[in-house]
């Protein structure tokens, strides 16, 4: 079983500061960290690894400076990385980042074949969920976002069940492999890597791959041409001014849950209608 | 298998880094162990960084350190609650090719050392703390790790693990800190552009003030604040003795608080925002609190063992000096094939007498002391000096004579003839 993990390195955005003057996010001097959704992602694999034995190939795309993320996977039981680094991919959006990934799992996969690729749910800096679902449908993968657990892996049947959290519920789907799995935060914690690990991760040679390497031609797809996205404008949204209300707090409590109904179905009629409070 | 090293460092500061990169580039196989997550990210100080201690060791650091400022400007400052007496010395010949101080923030600029050390082929493992030290015997034999698998073993042991150093506590290298031997500090930084910076200060391109204040703000504790400016921002800090602190009962950040509000320093600041705060502890127990400093496996060096100017308000030159000279009696007994015995490794002791460290500490030895039993240094003194001064310059129909018998008047009666007199010979014979 081969799995590639992919993660992103961010700025710490519990260290972040805003330049007071142009309101631009200070990126100098604040700590860059794995994305912590990716870090459930690379816990998942090596829980997967520990039980069926195979293969992880940890990928990110970015600076050269990224390879701190990537030597922390290492540490953390990796058995190999890859560092996808180019002038050419400087610019990238969602589209042309999950292009430039997927091309290159492609390339990993020529060697030892990709039966799972892990991201996390989103990144802390963009928060767009994107990527992962972009890599899956450009290599026709089974998609299986948000998942907060596996259940089972068969990789006889190559099939795997996960529970997925929607709105409102848990959702356990069955699919087969190759699949790619975005990973819910709370999921797992990660592991406190031995010393051998701490040792391998620092002497570890970080093979670094261009764009050439990656097998990526169309360079009209990658980095800022291949970026669709415009951003039109930055705001800080303005908290809103609707106060806390308070409802039938002097009644008992089935005179509260009826005040509260009668709030609810009177502000938001639809609402009221699915509930079946009121008909339409 | 356990790893073995020709050294292990503990600790990434000034000191660590110092003697790892010194080692390292040497030649020897050098393993340095730092708990935080990337070098500097544990680490703080004021932020003033002497270039000759670094250049001894890095001579073109100037090309690619990160620095905030160089400082052209240093202003000492006496306080009293609502004035402020000092002087200024300020030179254009501060702005040569190799400025001689600079202002930096730690985390950039550990993390830029600690390149240096990778660079020179030091293997640097962070996020791992060293619980202890293995010990055969007397001889220290190696280092024990909070990870699987965690023992490593080296030729020598240089403990460079910061102030309070637990690792030569747990060893028996030394007893428990003493309160009075140690200073703590908080500091904050405040974002302010660049332009208010150089405008406030009156200073252009890189160039740097600083300020070194005392007098009222510390309530008479033995202690001084300061006041930095780097790049973009504005550090400022203030720091007194720990066990002046637990007698006064005041919270440090009280001392923050109100330095920041007072009218000399609120519009250095106005506008700034707050980004950064730390505590930290600086052992300021000076030449009489030097722990021993190496034994049979292991040297001592930078904080860990003590080695802070706090008169002269320098600490990381005396840590990269000691951690330099750690490093060079590890070269030097290499080369010689002789093993690292505590009789060996006393030429570090040697060379750090030798050097301007144990010079300085010993011209001070007897302030510490002297400030402990004469609170009136931090309390009286700066009053009457700022109220001398007001009385000189308030031109009020009285003469310049009688404002004199005034102000001497003032200091006699707060101190009296004899005690200015024998605070006169105090302050000479711990200085001299």
């Amino acid at each position: 079983m081969h799995i590639v993990v992919c993660i992103k390195q961010v700025p710490d955005s519990a260290q972040i500061r805003v330049h007071p003057v142009t309101n631009t996010i200070m990126r100098q001097g604040v700590p860059a960290i794995i994305n912590p959704f990716d870090v459930f992602a690379i816990e998942e694999a090596l829980r997967l690894k520990d039980r069926f034995g195979g293969r992880i190939t940890v990928l990110t795309m970015g600076p050269p400076q990224a390879e701190d993320a990537l030597r922390k996977a290492i540490a953390y039981g990796a058995d190999d990385v890859i560092l996808l680094t180019d002038r050419a991919f400087a610019g990238a959006d969602t589209l042309a980042t999950s292009f430039a990934l997927a091309q290159t799992i492609r390339k990993i996969a020529e060697e030892h074949p990709v039966d799972l690729v892990f991201t996390g749910k989103q990144t802390i800096d963009g928060d767009t969920a994107q990527v992962g679902p972009g890599i899956a449908k450009r290599l026709g993968l089974q998609l299986l976002t948000y998942v907060s657990a596996i259940d089972s892996l068969d990789l006889e049947e190559r099939s795997i069940t996960v529970q997925r959290r929607s709105e409102g519920g848990v959702q356990v789907i069955r699919t087969r492999l190759p699949a790619l799995i975005t990973m819910l935060e709370g999921s797992n914690q990660i592991r406190f890597a031995g010393m051998d690990d701490m040792f391998r991760s620092a002497r570890f040679e970080v093979p670094k791959w261009n764009k050439e390497r990656a097998g990526i031609e169309d360079v009209s797809k990658i980095g800022l041409k291949g970026s669709p996205t415009v951003v039109s404008k930055i705001f800080t949204p303005r908290p809103r001014a609707v106060r806390a209300q308070m409802i039938g707090a002097d009644l008992d409590a089935s005179g509260t849950a009826n005040a509260v109904l009668d709030t609810l179905s009177s502000q938001h009629l639809r609402l009221a209608q699915e509930l079946g409070l009121i008909t339409a | 298998m356990a790893e073995k090293f020709d050294a292990i460092v503990v600790g990434a500061g000034p000191a660590g880094n110092a003697a790892a990169y010194t080692m390292a580039k040497a030649g020897l196989s050098v393993l340095q162990l730092e708990r935080g997550e990337t070098p500097g990210t544990k680490n703080v100080q004021g932020a003033i960084l002497y270039a000759d201690a670094l250049e001894r060791i890095i001579p073109d650091f100037r090309d690619d350190a990160p620095l905030e400022r160089h400082v052209i400007e240093q202003r000492m400052w006496v306080l009293d609650e609502k004035s402020f007496i000092g002087t200024n010395y300020r030179s254009e010949a501060f702005n040569s090719d190799q400025p001689n101080r600079y202002t930096i923030l730690r985390a950039p600029f550990d993390k830029w050392f600690s390149g240096k050390v990778k660079a020179a082929g030091g293997l640097v493992i962070c996020e791992t703390t060293v619980t202890e030290l293995i010990q055969e015997g007397k001889k220290v034999i190696g280092v024990r790790t909070d990870r699987e698998g965690g023992d490593i073993y080296a030729d020598v042991v240089i403990l460079a693990d910061g102030v309070n150093s637990l690792l030569a506590k747990k060893a028996g290298f030394h007893g428990e800190l003493e309160a009075k031997n140690v200073a703590l500090a908080v500091k904050e930084i405040h974002f302010l552009p660049e332009e208010v910076v150089q405008s406030r200060f009156n200073i252009k391109g890189n160039e740097g003030v600083v300020i070194e204040i005392a007098g009222a703000v510390t309530h008479g504790m033995v202690g001084t604040a300061f006041l930095y400016t780097n790049k973009e921002s504005i550090t400022l800090g203030i720091g007194c003795l720990l066990s002046d602190f637990k007698k006064a009962g005041i919270a440090p950040y009280t001392l923050l608080e109100e330095l920041k509000a007072h009218p000399a320093i609120a519009p250095l600041i106005e506008g700034g925002e707050m980004k950064e705060y730390a505590a930290h502890l600086i052992p300021e127990g000076g030449y009489k609190a030097v722990p021993t400093l190496y034994g049979e496996g292991w040297m001592i060096a930078g904080d860990s063992a003590g080695l802070v100017n706090a008169v002269h308000r320098e600490g990381s030159n005396l840590a990269m000096t000691s951690g330099r000279l750690a490093a060079e009696t590890v070269i030097a007994l290499k080369e010689m094939k002789l093993p690292c015995t505590a009789p060996h490794l006393a030429r570090y002791k040697a060379a750090l007498d030798d050097s301007f460290v144990m010079k300085d500490l010993r011209k001070y030895k007897e302030l510490p002391d002297i400030l402990h039993g004469n609170p009136h240094f931090f309390s009286v003194y700066p009053r009457l000096l700022n109220r001398a001064a007001h009385t000189m310059l308030m031109v009020d129909g009285q003469d310049k004579h009688s404002k004199e018998k005034t102000i001497r008047g003032s200091f006699v009666e707060q101190r009296s003839l004899w005690g200015l007199v024998g605070d006169a010979y105090r302050m000479w014979r711990a200085t001299r």
